[in-house]
């Protein structure tokens, strides 16, 4: 491994969970305030995965009083508490940019049918 | 206060204690010899030259390994002085400068060759704006009016125009050193540093 490799796996964490664009996901996200710190949820859908190693990135969107709202978050940021997936999707691409477009019915996901006999 | 010779390995990103990224170079720097002390009785000025960068003895020609055996060191690529204040006081031949010499928050400066841009146009070269594109435009891209006509019948000395762009030494001031790992003579700065990945850069104190 390269010098530049050694150290983005150093900051690698090993407790994010496994996680994919289509997923529904809640972002527990530390949120400094002045002295006191809190935990605040950011849950939506998981619309990309970009980037590798330590410098990988994903985006969460949800609708917010009717209005679409997109989140990035560094997958190995210390400042996430931890990321809790909620439903796995079942999505075609790995990019979901065609969610930008859609509100209500159209912008719904399928739940991921896993067979029980495999 | 420290100064030294490295190379650099290329860019990342780490988080910072509260959780920011910073993205920073990484340099393989030294461990760089001191190759020559100069002194103002036997050269007039003092300064001294470090090393980096070994090598094979048939990469260098005699007088450079000649000059080289003085001090004891190996064979080196690269040479480079420094004024006294720059690398700190009472370095002696032979002496080693490494990347334990640099503390993390220190300011610096980096000077590299910058990558080579080949013949450009005033546009990238100079910032110049460019004219219209549309309603039967023939000068996109042209560099416009570079004099008057008749008086002075001739182009000014230093009239910016298309040529060749990047290839030089550039010195970026004020970066800040984020860490040092000694063991693997790695030197993390803040931000980025003139060149391509394993070019030379000198790094010294800003």
């Amino acid at each position: 491994m390269s010098v530049i490799e050694l150290l983005e796996a150093a900051q690698i964490r090993d407790d994010v969970p496994v996680f994919k664009p289509g997923d529904t996901v809640k972002v527990h996200f530390r949120v400094i305030e002045g002295q006191r710190q809190r935990i605040q949820v950011f849950e939506g859908t998981v619309i990309k995965r970009q980037g590798s190693t330590s410098r990988e990135t994903f985006t969460v969107r949800k609708q917010s009083f009717g209005v679409g709202v997109e989140r990035t978050f560094p997958v190995h940021s210390p400042k996430i508490e931890r990321i809790e997936r909620v439903m796995e999707g079942d999505v075609r691409r790995a990019k979901l940019y065609y969610l930008r477009g859609k509100v209500g019915k159209k912008a719904r996901i399928r739940e991921k049918q896993r067979s029980h006999t495999g | 206060m420290a100064a030294i010779i490295g190379r650099k390995l290329g860019m990342t990103q780490v988080f910072a204690e509260d959780g920011a990224r910073v993205t920073l170079t990484v340099i393989e720097a030294g461990p760089c010899p001191v190759t020559q002390v100069k002194t103002p009785e036997t050269d007039g000025y003092s300064a001294v030259q470090l090393g980096f960068g070994q090598t094979k003895p048939k990469q260098l020609n005699r007088p450079e390994l000649g000059h080289l055996k003085k001090s004891g060191a190996p064979p080196l690529k690269h040479l480079h002085e420094f004024a006294p204040g720059e690398v700190g006081e009472g370095l002696e031949l032979g002496d080693i400068v490494t990347v334990s010499h640099f503390m993390s928050g220190e300011m610096v400066r980096v000077t590299g060759v910058s990558k080579g841009k080949g013949y450009q146009g005033t546009i990238k070269r100079h910032n110049f704006k460019r004219g219209p594109k549309s309603h039967g435009s023939h000068n996109i891209r042209q560099p416009g009016s570079i004099g008057a006509a008749a008086y002075p019948a001739r182009v000014f000395k230093g009239i910016r125009m298309s040529g060749h762009m990047g290839a030089r030494q550039v010195t970026q001031r004020g970066l800040q050193v984020v860490g040092a790992d000694p063991e693997r003579n790695l030197l993390l700065v803040k931000g980025s540093v003139p060149g391509g990945k394993n070019g030379i850069v000198i790094v010294r104190p800003a």
